[in-house]
């Protein structure tokens, strides 16, 4: 659970997008693509799931990215090398069913962009042929442009303000996409909004999607429910049925509720934080 | 005139909800003496029948007459690794005192005047935790080349680790969450178990040469047949009725409409009554309603109201259950417990629907009334909803403590591992050993939902067949 390597791949305005490279040679050996670990940054912290992003088997490691957004995440870009978590368990969730599809669109928002890096390279490795589509806000949050560009056969960077790529959202890029040319499978993972927009766009055009939930989750192990969602109109737990479902058969207003469920905890708890440094 | 019942003291109700701390402050010794005088000295002692370990009841009351609370320890100790524990939940009134000769013949629970074995056997567990006693070792060297891995540390695996590191063999046990106990972690509250209670008996099993390894899944983490393969001569599944389940009623995805597991996880086992010094946040309604009538409702009601409390709302909580106070599977000390803190009880109602606002936070339950028809599988009668008896009950959160079903993380990814139809292990009633030899089940996973000292009784079923099995090897 030892931090060997940290890297801050973007600081902009406080909002950092971490890399962490952690020591878990039982995760490394077991883990692969769209699969996710549970950690505890210290002993009061809480648990909270994080995609396995890389691994190196050889090393034992893991490769975890999140960007500092809430409470938890701020508290873990505290962390330095040589620092240990508290707790790590996984992998945890089913593997994304990696085969040859034919033609898939990855598009990948926000910190989205790190987890859709390893669905990439294995689908890429399974004869796929990829394209790619990443946003963010603007430049200053754009992370792994380099190594998706490697896995991906086509590829476009979109920032909603125009300060790099292309001017506007991923999924319009998507929907242009799939009305040129025939795709396969659409694979999305980035903030509600837009893997709610990816899975309606490609629902109407006749293209399956797959989606990657990041439901709040306690134990992640199945035995809570705090991350269960309905899906195609039955409850389904996002740790041990997920994280991956088919984008059309989601209920995405209930998720976006849900994951509101402790947001003025949060702020107050951010806040007597602040209120501390 | 027979003496009666000595009652333990207790934290008054106003004291108790303002914390976790334990309610029961148990005998002292006058009071232990008295209790443990009151027994009758049956010649065939039927509360024995009554404990699913096999305690030596009488035995032990009996050292207690003679003073001998050492002797008493040990007594217990041959049968049970857990007084401390076993002392604090066990369901006694349907156990040991349910059989006891002084309950009346046919009651569904023990009378009053039954001995009140369970706190006598806290006592005597607390004095030997407050002494360090140590009972004797009785290692074979013939198992100590062994390594058996337990999967699990809730009661099951506890209690077969104990029974198979006290005879030497190695024990490693494995698990998921980043604490050992299980259900008496993450499920019961501190009020009823205070954490250094448990963490003094899982402490004893280090000290017997167990290890215990968190954070790992049998079944994700690493496998049956890696467990095999890494030395590991025999494996116990303790693995729990780890999954909630659900009314299937609409609404029931709204925001602050939990499950008892997830409640009482965030605050027995993540300390959200500590938020936010503790970083897990609960939220707290002004008027909770916990749906069931278990020891699970009765934990989660007693712990929400002290959440209300502690944090200056009026305690409004209700617990809804769908048949009347003498079905209700709670022991009855839990129940006694809730009314005197001020839990409100709602009989043969069963709720609907879950009502929210735009916001998807839940504002109402919508209810039918029941009345009781005839007795089901279960031989408790069956509540039948009266048509047009709707009404609506203000609700801003909800807890759901109706029951769990088997986690089935381990056995989907163990196709040779044979579940019945609830998803629970099926094994041999003899040996407690599953489809895939030299792999031993107990507790929750087996059979349902069950007792902490059910699990136990099992669990040292199987340790005895594990001896055999790499006795053999």
């Amino acid at each position: 659970m030892k931090i060997l390597n940290k890297q801050v791949l973007t600081d902009t305005g406080g909002m950092k997008i971490t890399r962490l490279d952690v020591l878990a040679p039982d995760i490394a050996a077991k883990a692969s693509p769209g699969q996710f670990v549970a950690l505890m940054g210290s002993e009061e912290g809480e648990r909270v799931p994080l995609t396995i992003v890389d691994k190196d088997e050889a090393k034992g490691a893991i490769t975890l990215i999140f960007q500092e957004a809430g409470f938890t995440t701020r508290l873990l870009g505290r962390l330095n090398a040589g620092d240990s978590l508290y707790a790590l368990v996984g992998p945890l969730g089913h593997p994304t069913e990696i085969k040859n599809y034919g033609k898939i669109i990855l598009i990948g928002g926000g910190v989205g962009i790190a987890e859709i890096l390893p669905v990439a390279r294995a689908f890429k490795k399974a004869g796929n042929r990829i394209a790619t589509i990443i946003g963010a806000r603007n430049k200053d949050f754009l992370i792994l442009e380099d190594e998706l560009k490697e896995a991906s056969d086509e590829f476009c960077v979109t920032t909603d303000d125009g300060s790099y790529g292309r001017k506007g959202f991923t999924t319009e890029v998507l929907a242009e996409l799939l009305k040129n040319t025939k795709y396969d499978l659409v694979y999305a993972v980035g903030p509600i909004p837009m893997m709610k927009r990816a899975a309606k766009v490609s629902a109407e055009l006749g293209v399956r999607s797959i989606v990657s939930l990041n439901a709040l989750m306690v134990d992640a192990t199945g035995m809570c429910g705090c991350c269960r969602v309905h899906v195609a109109g039955q409850t389904r737990f996002s740790c041990i049925d997920g994280p991956e479902f088919d984008g059309s058969d989601v209920d995405w207003e209930e998720l976006e509720k849900r994951n509101r469920v402790y947001e003025d905890k949060e702020k107050h708890i951010c806040k007597l934080y602040d209120s501390m440094q | 005139m027979r003496e009666r019942p000595q009652k333990p003291k207790e934290l008054s109700p106003q004291e108790r909800i303002k914390s976790f701390d334990e309610v029961i402050l148990g005998y002292i010794e006058e009071q232990v003496l008295a209790e443990a005088k009151r027994c009758l000295r049956c010649k065939n002692p039927a509360c024995i029948a009554g404990c699913p370990v096999g305690i030596d009841i009488k035995k032990f009351i009996l050292q207690i007459v003679d003073k001998d609370y050492g002797g008493a320890y040990f007594t217990i100790r041959q049968k049970n690794d857990f007084a401390s524990i076993c002392g604090r939940v066990c369901p006694a009134e349907y156990q040991c005192r349910k059989t006891c000769v002084l309950t009346k013949k046919g009651s569904p629970f023990c009378s009053e005047e039954s001995i009140n074995i369970h706190f006598l056997e806290r006592f005597v567990g607390d004095y030997g935790m407050q002494k360090a006693l140590e009972a004797p070792i009785e290692r074979d060297e013939k198992l100590a080349k062994f390594k058996v891995a337990v999967v699990g540390s809730g009661p099951a695996g506890l209690c077969c680790a104990g029974e198979l590191a006290r005879r030497g063999v190695k024990v490693v046990v494995f698990e998921a969450l980043h604490k050992p106990g299980g259900v008496l972690r993450y499920g019961i509250p501190p009020f009823r178990l205070p954490r250094n209670i448990l963490d003094y008996e899982i402490d004893y099993l280090k000290k017997l040469g167990v290890e215990l390894i968190p954070n790992v899944i049998i079944g994700r983490t690493k496998t049956l047949d890696e467990l095999f393969k890494e030395g590991f001569s025999a494996v116990f599944l303790g693995l729990g009725a780890g999954t909630p389940g659900f009314l299937g009623i609409k609404g029931e995805n709204l925001c602050n409409v939990y499950s008892a597991n997830e409640f009482l996880t965030r605050v027995n086992l993540m300390s959200a009554f500590k938020f936010p010094e503790s970083h897990t946040p609960i939220n707290i309604g002004r008027q909770i309603i916990v749906i069931g009538g278990g020891n699970t409702a009765m934990d989660a009601a007693r712990a929400a109201l002290r959440l209300q409390k502690m944090n200056g709302i009026t305690p409004d909580t209700s617990v809804f259950y769908r048949r009347t106070e003498v079905e209700m599977p709670a022991r009855r000390l839990e129940i006694e417990h809730a009314k005197e803190e001020g839990i409100i009880f709602r009989f043969l109602v069963q709720p609907e629907e879950f009502i929210g606002n735009d916001a998807g936070f839940v504002q109402k339950l919508a209810c039918l009334q029941c009345q009781l028809g005839e007795p089901d599988e279960s031989g408790r009668r069956r509540p039948i909803a009266i048509k047009g008896s709707d009404f609506e009950a203000n609700c801003d959160l909800a807890v759901i403590a109706i029951g769990l079903k088997a986690n089935e993380v381990l056995t989907k990814a163990t196709a040779e591992l044979k579940t019945d139809k609830y998803g629970d292990l099926v094994v041999d009633p003899e040996t407690m050993e599953t489809s895939i030899k030299g792999v031993y089940a107990g507790g929750d996973i087996v059979g349902g939902e069950g007792t902490v000292i059910e699990a136990m009784g099992m669990a040292k079923k199987a340790s005895e067949a594990i001896i055999k099995y790499l006795e053999t090897k």
